[in-house]
């Protein structure tokens, strides 16, 4: 877009509310984490300061109790005492299963979706639609009685094709849009060359389906990393994933006094989405989009 | 595309789907028209020094034995749907006519679970959806009028709260908001109360969980309006303007227009998602003051003892009021599809 920017020129009034209010949402938006991320390295007793809130700022009981002004003890106690390694693990592998099973079933089916002509295939995205409106946790108690009986529950595979079902109505709809994006005459040229529909998705769809596969998995990956009622409820203890693992420290580090494990692992999960948007903005953005824009 | 080569692209997602979406609903619908198997009780007869009596006693051996040779336990129709856990028929019916003011009716209705869950699940709803489009707007425009070369930053910036899981997310505010923690000291400071907490009061919790409920998905509605307002057909605004269009009129009839598709679009997404408002309330150790429909869910499933028929009652009544809020958007998509 190459409008004059001349013609958008704001009266400074106005100009000047809009700034405040951009300043204002900003402070909303950021300081909440940052917050967080610097009393990370303090002791309890200066993250929650009755006495006096600058304290969380300078840390005058982190000092008189560890001797420096900021303390790993936190994140030591998450991580060695609590083992909140493991848990990191657990997520690892749940995230790199749910993205690669989710992204081939969706990007299969999309593909089909965005060229199928009959009526069914509109019928197939309206159930998606209805699935994805669903809450999570009505399905879960659906699971759990057939899984306690089978023998399912409790382990991390269970978990994962579970994600990945949830995950599907989700990345259907945005792999059909990116796919109602690339050119019907694309495949249907090659297959009057002679290819059948298989060759042609190999050959012709997928070199150029990149982008749209990596924004779903993007997509994918969040849903995988942020659910917490599927992991809460179908994983043990022992193999939990870093959501339900923050929650279960509400439960015991209250009572033992020490919330700045919870605060050290929260950090630790918070860091690597942060890097994520930092690389990825542009295809969240354009994700975050996508459906809006073609409906 | 043939139906052979369709369905052979689609299986895997297919399968998947079924299997893990369709049949746990069947499953819930099974479930919530059964009860847990009740104890057996057994009439011993005990014989003392002054004759004989008969006295019930519950045979806990047979009743386990029962429960786990049939988890499923006994059918009872629609009793789950109508006990006091859920529509409460016998209790409301009890609430109206026993009640002389509509305050002691409705103080009587919020004290039913169920019905305090899907009042805080509508409220929460149908405050944050619209306070939501309205914010996620409003940094829509300013980030618009914003130089071009900042925008990026302002961008990474206002998508934290979104990206950032809903559990930590909202941890962090609770944090914050702890009568010890900045704001929290802030919120009394300002009230010159010492004694005030978030925790303690329902209103203060429930306009707690709002605030983080738009705080969380106004993002979302930025970035979609942010890109809307970057394919504002400028033509049609130098028309406007050439015609003696002030701002304000340029706004109400040209771009406000080429975003309403948008709004309808956030609304329903942010209908769907606020419905199923879940994590904060864990977050915020909210049960006390507030209950969503799927931490009512939760509690029935991780209590003392596990209320498997209760919870998929719950789940039903649930998936329902869903199909009553999408239907608006089926009916318009079905008529679409019709069209084109």
């Amino acid at each position: 877009m190459s409008h004059a920017p001349t013609h958008r020129r704001l009266p400074g009034y106005l100009q000047a509310l809009l700034t405040t209010f951009l300043v204002v949402w900003l402070i909303m938006a950021a300081v909440p984490f940052l917050w967080t991320l610097w009393g990370s390295f303090k002791v309890e007793g200066d993250f929650f300061s009755k006495a006096d809130w600058t304290n969380a700022l300078t840390g005058e009981l982190t000092i008189t109790e560890t001797g420096g002004a900021f303390t790993g003890q936190g994140y030591y106690g998450a991580w060695v005492q609590e083992e909140f390694w493991r848990a990191v693990m657990n997520s690892a592998i749940v995230c790199f299963f749910v993205v690669t099973i989710s992204l081939t079933c969706s990007t299969l089916a999309g593909y089909a979706l965005s060229r199928s002509t009959y009526n069914y295939a509109f019928w197939f995205l309206i159930a998606a639609l209805i699935f994805r409106a669903m809450p999570p946790i009505t399905l879960v108690s659906g699971y759990l009685l057939p899984f306690f009986e089978w023998n399912l529950w409790g382990h991390l595979s269970t978990t994962i094709i579970v994600l990945v079902a949830i995950n599907q109505p989700f990345s259907l709809w945005m792999m059909t849009s990116f796919f109602r994006n690339i050119p019907k005459d694309l495949d249907e040229s090659a297959m009057v060359d002679g290819c059948n529909r298989i060759q042609a998705f190999r050959h012709v769809i997928l070199p150029v389906m990149w982008p749209g596969v990596i924004t779903t998995g993007l997509f994918s990956f969040l849903l995988a990393y942020n659910d917490f009622a599927v992991t809460a409820l179908l994983l043990e203890k022992d193999n939990q994933t870093m959501i339900p693992k923050i929650a279960s420290f509400l439960g015991t580090t209250q009572t033992k006094g020490n919330v700045m494990f919870a605060v050290a692992a929260v950090i630790s999960a918070t860091a690597p989405l942060f890097v994520l948007i930092l690389f990825f903005q542009r295809q969240i953005v354009s994700g975050l989009t996508a459906g809006a824009v073609k409906g | 595309m043939r139906h052979g080569t369709f369905l052979a692209f689609v299986a895997p997602s297919l399968i998947a789907m079924i299997a893990l979406i369709v049949f746990p609903v069947i499953s819930v619908v099974v479930q919530s028209f059964h009860a847990q198997h009740e104890q057996v009780i057994e009439i011993v007869e005990s014989c003392g020094p002054f004759g004989c009596s008969e006295t019930t006693a519950v045979n806990q051996e047979a009743t386990q034995a029962l429960r786990e040779a049939e988890p499923l336990g006994r059918f009872v129709g629609w009793d789950n749907y109508v006990n006091r856990g859920h529509l409460a028929f016998a209790e409301m019916a009890e609430a109206w006519s026993s009640s002389e003011t509509w305050g002691e009716w409705w103080s009587k209705v919020m004290n039913l679970p169920f019905y305090g869950a899907i009042v805080f699940t509508l409220t929460f709803t149908f405050i944050v959806t619209p306070l939501t489009i309205a914010l996620g707007f409003a940094i829509a425009v300013a980030v618009n009028s914003a130089t071009r070369a900042i925008r990026g930053p302002l961008i990474f910036i206002s998508l934290l709260p979104f990206i950032i899981n809903p559990i930590v997310g909202s941890l962090v505010l609770f944090w914050m908001v702890d009568a010890r923690g900045i704001l929290g000291q802030a919120i009394q400071w300002l009230a010159s109360d010492p004694d005030l907490s978030v925790k303690a009061s329902t209103p203060m919790m429930w306009i707690m969980l709002m605030v983080y409920g738009v705080w969380h998905s106004a993002p979302f509605a930025f970035v979609v309006f942010y890109a809307g307002l970057q394919t504002v057909n400028q033509d049609t605004n130098e028309a406007a303007m050439i015609d003696g269009a002030n701002r304000w009129q340029r706004v109400r009839y040209v771009t406000i227009p080429h975003i309403m598709p948008l709004v309808t679009f956030v609304a329903l997404i942010q209908l769907m998602d606020n419905f199923r408002v879940f994590e904060p309330l864990i977050s915020f150790s909210a049960e006390a003051h507030a209950q969503s429909l799927s931490t009512y869910i939760l509690s029935d499933l991780t209590g003392e003892t596990v209320l498997f028929n209760s919870a998929a009652a719950t789940s039903m009544l649930t998936v329902v009021c869903v199909g009553i809020l999408l239907s608006p958007v089926l009916v318009r998509t079905w008529r679409d599809f019709k069209r084109a």
